[in-house]
């Protein structure tokens, strides 16, 4: 190439650049398209589908049973709640009521999801920012929550453990014992989380102050989740919209006015302590009774349309059914919560350095397949 | 605020709305040529207060398409369904109501990508999932692809 027909930038001149979809900060497949002028972010253009796989569509043509196993590849690390939301769903339009014992272990099987997903975005949250030891802390604790899953109904990220109508299977004789031990455990671990990340000096210095959202945007832009609580809008959905044993629990929802990258962590920080007072309350009084009611082999909603909202772990999960009395949806939509989360980064991000990008873009927790759908 | 109340005041705001109580929501539906002056009405007015916008959706009935808008309120925490049909299948468009919620902004580009629905007014009518040549919008029920759909 000709030397002389290269012109270096000048420091006023916009220039695009792609980070994605291949890019460790994008935690999946998610192409964003920034134009910078020096290393301040003027612009982002998410591109979304690079795992758009049609599961809309494809539930037109499944069962109702069939399509809750494809509810949990969309967030695959809030997998039992979007699995309850659609179970939920079912019973609703059928009127079928559940057993009390299945309300409560399916509320306390959620609450461990959270958890669950709450750590492993701490690890990854402490990576965005460079610090690699909070991925061996987050891992060594989730594992026993993955260890409980795994006894409890064989798999351990995709649990696939509900059925309309109530559980797969019995709790495990053990499912109690290693539930309290793991609340013990974590309840010694989680203050390591603060010392090691939460107080660091650097950590404060990279997400204090860093990409705003005033709560009237929130409201606007439908962020929902701990981003949205970050912001002040309550929209904790376990509070407003109770469903399955969140009634029987006293709990509070977390919120913060703030709304500023640190503030979206410490809501979910907070909300591990909380989900573990859920638990608490709820695991030594699993009434006893039988874990599902019996279904008809042929589940057919009446004709109809039917929402459900559960609070998965990112965010408010809705799920849309028209039925047209046959045995399998009419049409089938999902309100994911980080389709909706995408959509504010933008506005979080102009004016603030590409590294805060990474910062903010971690605080959203994004779960590609999850917008993708 | 009780759906009776609120259905009355509907019926202030746009006297020719079809109102339906539902099991789960109340369910409003108008000519597509009102909906935006009438979903206006809802986010503004004082007793209604509809700004949380939680989820939008199409749903395509062979021979017009809804369109469905649920709404929140987080002031009086009361939900409402607004529906819209669109008889026109060969150019089917409605006004977006993306200037009243912002969050519809998404929901109306996946909307235009897979049911193939003009937008009118919307800031960045893009397809969002697909590549730009893509033939035909896989969410309608008349769309075929020999390669990726298995009849069965």
């Amino acid at each position: 190439m000709d030397a002389e027909k290269i012109q270096p930038l000048t420091e006023e001149q916009e220039f695009s650049i792609n980070m994605g979809p291949q890019h460790p900060s994008t935690h999946g497949v998610l192409r964003l398209m920034l134009k910078l002028q020096g290393e301040m972010v003027r612009e982002v253009k998410p591109q979304l589908g690079y795992i758009h796989r049609g599961i809309e569509k494809m539930c037109e043509k499944l069962t109702y049973p069939q399509t809750i196993h494809l509810t949990d590849r969309l967030d695959y690390l809030s997998a039992h709640i979007l699995n309850e939301s659609v179970c939920l769903a079912v019973e609703n339009a059928l009127e079928v009521e559940v057993p009390d014992r299945v309300k409560y272990v399916r509320t306390i099987i959620d609450e461990l999801n959270r958890i669950a997903s709450h750590q492993l975005w701490w690890c990854a949250f402490g990576m965005d920012l460079g610090a690699l030891t909070t991925f061996f802390y987050g891992l060594r604790d989730r594992e026993k929550i993955l260890d409980i899953f795994e006894e409890t109904c064989g798999a351990r990220l995709l649990l696939s453990y509900n059925v309309p109508g109530g559980l797969m299977f019995d709790i495990h004789p053990n499912f109690q014992k290693r539930t309290k031990d793991f609340i013990k455990y974590f309840r010694k671990k989680l203050p390591e989380y603060d010392a090691l990340l939460t107080g660091n000096p650097i950590m404060q210095e990279r997400t204090k102050g860093i990409g705003y959202f005033s709560k009237e945007d929130a409201i606007n832009f439908g962020l929902s989740g701990p981003p949205g609580r970050a912001s002040g809008f309550s929209c904790d959905v376990r509070v407003h919209q109770p469903y399955s044993a969140y009634p029987f629990a006293k709990f509070k929802e977390i919120l913060y006015t703030e709304g500023d990258t640190f503030h979206r962590y410490k809501v979910r920080i907070d909300e591990m302590w909380e989900s573990m007072n859920i638990i608490e309350q709820l695991i030594d009084n699993i009434p006893e009774g039988d874990f599902a009611v019996k279904m008809k082999p042929v589940i057919k909603l009446p004709e109809g349309e039917y929402y459900q909202r559960v609070e998965a772990a990112r965010g408010e999960f809705g799920v849309y059914i028209v039925s047209d009395g046959n045995k399998n949806p009419y049409r089938m939509k999902f309100r994911s919560p980080n389709f909706c989360n995408l959509a504010p980064l933008h506005k979080m991000s102009v004016g603030y350095k590409i590294a805060d990008l990474v910062a903010i873009s971690g605080s959203l927790d994004f779960v590609v397949p999850d917008m993708d759908r | 605020m009780e759906n009776n109340k609120l259905q009355e005041l509907i019926q202030n705001f746009t006297p020719e709305a079809e109102i339906t109580a539902g099991k789960q929501f109340l369910t409003v539906t108008v000519d597509k040529s009102r909906l935006h002056e009438l979903a206006k009405k809802l986010k503004e007015s004082e007793e209604t207060q509809f700004d949380y916008l939680f989820c939008e959706s199409a749903v395509d009935y062979n021979d017009y398409f809804m369109m469905v808008y649920h709404l929140d309120s987080t002031t009086h925490r009361h939900q409402l369904v607004l529906k819209a049909k669109i008889t026109d299948r060969e150019n089917p468009e409605i006004d977006s109501v993306c200037d009243l919620w912002e969050a519809a902004n998404y929901h109306e580009r996946e909307i235009f990508d897979l049911f193939g629905i003009r937008f009118i007014n919307h800031p960045d009518m893009r397809k969002i999932f697909l590549d730009n040549d893509w033939v035909g919008f896989p969410l309608r029920k008349d769309y075929v692809d020999k390669v990726n759909v298995v009849e069965r």
